[in-house]
């Protein structure tokens, strides 16, 4: 009985309905205090949206005041004998309610741009999506092999290693200006800050994952006759692969965490123009659903990469946990 | 005290002479000369193994005992050409050794099959490595599959099998090479008692089908007895050579010869070599430092306030 109750069992599954349970809950609870301080006026709603003006000159239908403000002017109307105005507690503009923000998931794809030149939010979410796309990639196409080579040769590991080891330290977006007098204002700074911001990582990281193949493994392939390439190709690569799946799933997540600062590098585009520009015309709304949405992307690839991976490694334990 | 005459198993009755004359008259697979193994440490340096000398001969089942840390792992590492040596040197078919080859299949002690290959292609391997081509590499491995008797999981992956089978593909892997020695370095010490006894029984019954030497690592003493020829006793700290000895147990084996007497007196002279008698510098520190701790509460013999008469009371 004790046994089938415990929910802190070091390093054992839970059933599955607790795990369903949980998941829902790690989702649920963030929104439900969102609720709360969107919905319950008594936890903080800190301003007052005017309903009625009254005597007041210069309050307008709509407008948001400090509540001091408001109850100051009622004070006032009431002395001098003018009518009350009247209005309803708020949260400031900056923190819109959950229903706001899930309508904003549907209108912010149907909100027209307001200039001909400007792009709908899914151009600029696809946008986001080839700079995110370009800038791992190229850096993929580099870092692993570079990182496979430094982790099976302790020569290219001590040419490169200890250089990469510093450059990794310098923050990605220093190089947005030299980027930009390089590459132009376009897209081209912008995947080489996703590529700055992924690639020493990536090399690091995927040398160390080499490192931890076991070394078992590569005897015993030598007392069976693989030799130099064989060693790399046929014994190294194929039994790295499912760390190396997984590193590049973290790396990718990391890659969208630079996205923000590649796209305002030149001109600003992508989602970050977009969230820039809402935020301009105050509609928080959309800002949240853009945020949001950036986090369901990531979430939802995070996933296909994961279920791909069970699939392509299914001889691997680890994997099927993951 | 009377002095029983008892007969002396460990001498040899003219017939086992024969068998290890004709043994010894065999080719030399393996040479071992005056192989010293020393590893340079934070501590310092550790002697692994001093002037070791022995021979196998073509067909010939040879174990290796000795207890923990004697070097073993060592030795055999060396011969596989994991290790090289500090002095002396090791002759494969009268030429030195100096790096793995295909020549000398080796089973690990550990599980060391290739996880994302299957059953048949973790035995294609070597094969494959060697440039046979695929089809050949295949018919080959199915064969070697069969004599360990996996075929029903030539398709399965290392994670689907249990202990006993992934050494069964790892002796299959390595003989589907068609090395001139077999290399095991304790293959069955992780499995259970049962599950040993049978790998032991697949193992010779291999050995005797096919043209292959064996030398096999062990620190079990029933198993060395069981599989082997010569049985060579390690001494620890440093690994040398205690002694050879000729195992008279006729083939072909089987466990009931556990209690025949070569086999007691065989036992009784490896327990001796292994653990000499009157040797007060123990090999293993940890022995004489264990204190002994007192359990439970302590109890003064004829105490009254404890009552301890169910304990001590007798029987009728
Ligand atoms: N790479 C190494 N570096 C330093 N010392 C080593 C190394 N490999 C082995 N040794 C030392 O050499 C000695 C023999 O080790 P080895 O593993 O060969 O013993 P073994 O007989 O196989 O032991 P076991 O019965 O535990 O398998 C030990 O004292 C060990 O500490
Ligand atoms: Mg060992």
């Amino acid at each position: 009985m004790a046994g089938s109750t415990q929910w802190f069992a070091v390093r054992k599954a839970l059933p599955q309905d607790r795990m369903m349970l949980l998941t829902v809950l790690s989702f649920l609870l963030p929104v439900l205090v969102w609720c709360l301080f969107s919905y319950a006026p008594f936890i903080w709603h800190p301003k007052v949206e005017i309903t009625e003006p009254g005597g007041v000159s210069w309050f307008k239908a709509g407008m948001l005041v400090d509540r001091q403000v408001f109850s100051e002017q009622s004070l006032e109307a009431r002395q001098s004998g003018v009518s009350l105005p009247e209005g309803d507690l708020a949260n400031p503009v900056y923190l819109p309610a959950p229903h706001e923000v899930a309508s904003a998931f549907y209108t912010a794809f149907t909100t027209e741009p307001k200039r001909k030149s400007e792009q709908w939010l899914h151009e600029s979410l696809w946008h986001s999506i080839t700079i995110i796309f370009w800038g791992f990639a190229l850096s993929s196409l580099v870092g692993l092999p570079i990182g496979i080579l430094c982790g099976t040769y302790a020569a290219v590991s001590k040419l490169n290693e200890p250089f990469i080891e510093f450059f990794r330290y310098l923050p990605a977006p220093a190089f947005g200006a030299l980027a930009v007098a390089i590459l132009g204002i376009h897209d081209g700074p912008k995947i080489a800050i996703i590529f700055i911001g992924t690639f020493f990582q990536q090399v690091l990281i995927v040398a160390n994952t080499t490192r931890k193949l076991d070394m078992a493994l590569l005897e015993a392939s030598l007392t069976l006759g693989a030799k130099n390439l064989q060693l790399l190709f046929r014994v190294v690569i194929p039994g790295i692969l499912p760390d190396l799946f997984r590193d590049q799933r973290i790396l990718l997540g990391w890659a969208w965490t630079y996205l923000i600062v590649a796209e305002l590098i030149g001109t600003s585009s992508g989602i970050t123009w977009f969230i820039t520009q809402q935020a301009r015309y105050k509609n928080f709304d959309n800002v949240f659903a853009a945020i949001i949405m950036i986090g369901i992307i990531g979430l939802l690839s995070d996933l296909i990469l994961s279920q791909l991976g069970k699939r392509l490694f299914s001889w691997d334990k680890a994997q099927a946990k993951s | 005290m009377s002095t029983l005459d008892l007969p002396s198993y460990l001498e040899q009755s003219n017939k086992v002479k024969d068998r290890f004359d004709k043994l010894k008259a065999r080719e030399t697979i393996l040479e071992v000369k005056g192989l010293g193994k020393t590893f340079d440490s934070a501590q310092g340096t550790v002697t692994a193994l001093k002037d070791i000398n022995f021979k196998t001969h073509r067909r010939e089942f040879v174990c290796v005992i000795g207890p923990s840390g004697c070097g073993k792992s060592t030795l055999i590492r060396t011969l596989a050409g994991l290790e090289s040596p500090s002095s002396g040197e090791v002759l494969l078919d009268g030429k030195p050794v100096f790096e793995p080859g295909p020549d000398r299949g080796m089973v690990f002690q550990g599980y060391t099959l290739f996880p994302w290959l299957t059953v048949k292609r973790n035995v294609m391997f070597g094969l494959e490595m060697s440039g046979h081509s695929r089809s050949t590499a295949e018919g080959e491995a199915m064969d070697w599959i069969g004599l360990v008797g996996l075929d029903k999981f030539a398709d399965a992956y290392p994670s689907q099998l249990s202990g006993g089978m992934k050494q069964r593909v790892a002796i299959a892997r390595a003989l589907a090479n068609k090395p001139r020695i077999l290399l095991m370095d304790e293959p069955f010490g992780a499995l259970d008692a049962q599950t040993r006894s049978k790998m032991q029984a697949n193992l010779l019954e291999i050995w005797r089908n096919i043209d292959i030497t064996v030398l096999f690592i062990t620190h079990d003493l029933d198993e060395a007895i069981y599989l082997a020829d010569r049985i060579l006793v390690l001494k620890a700290h440093p690994g040398e050579v205690n002694e050879l000895i000729e195992v008279s147990v006729p083939r072909p084996r089987h466990f009931d010869q556990a209690i025949s007497p070569e086999f007691l007196a065989t036992k009784k002279r490896l327990e001796e070599l292994i653990h000499p008698p009157l040797d007060d510098n123990d090999d293993e520190p940890g022995l004489s430092m264990i204190r002994m701790v007192p359990v439970g509460d302590e109890v003064e013999n004829g105490d009254s306030s404890v009552d301890n008469s169910a304990m001590t009371a007798e029987v009728d």
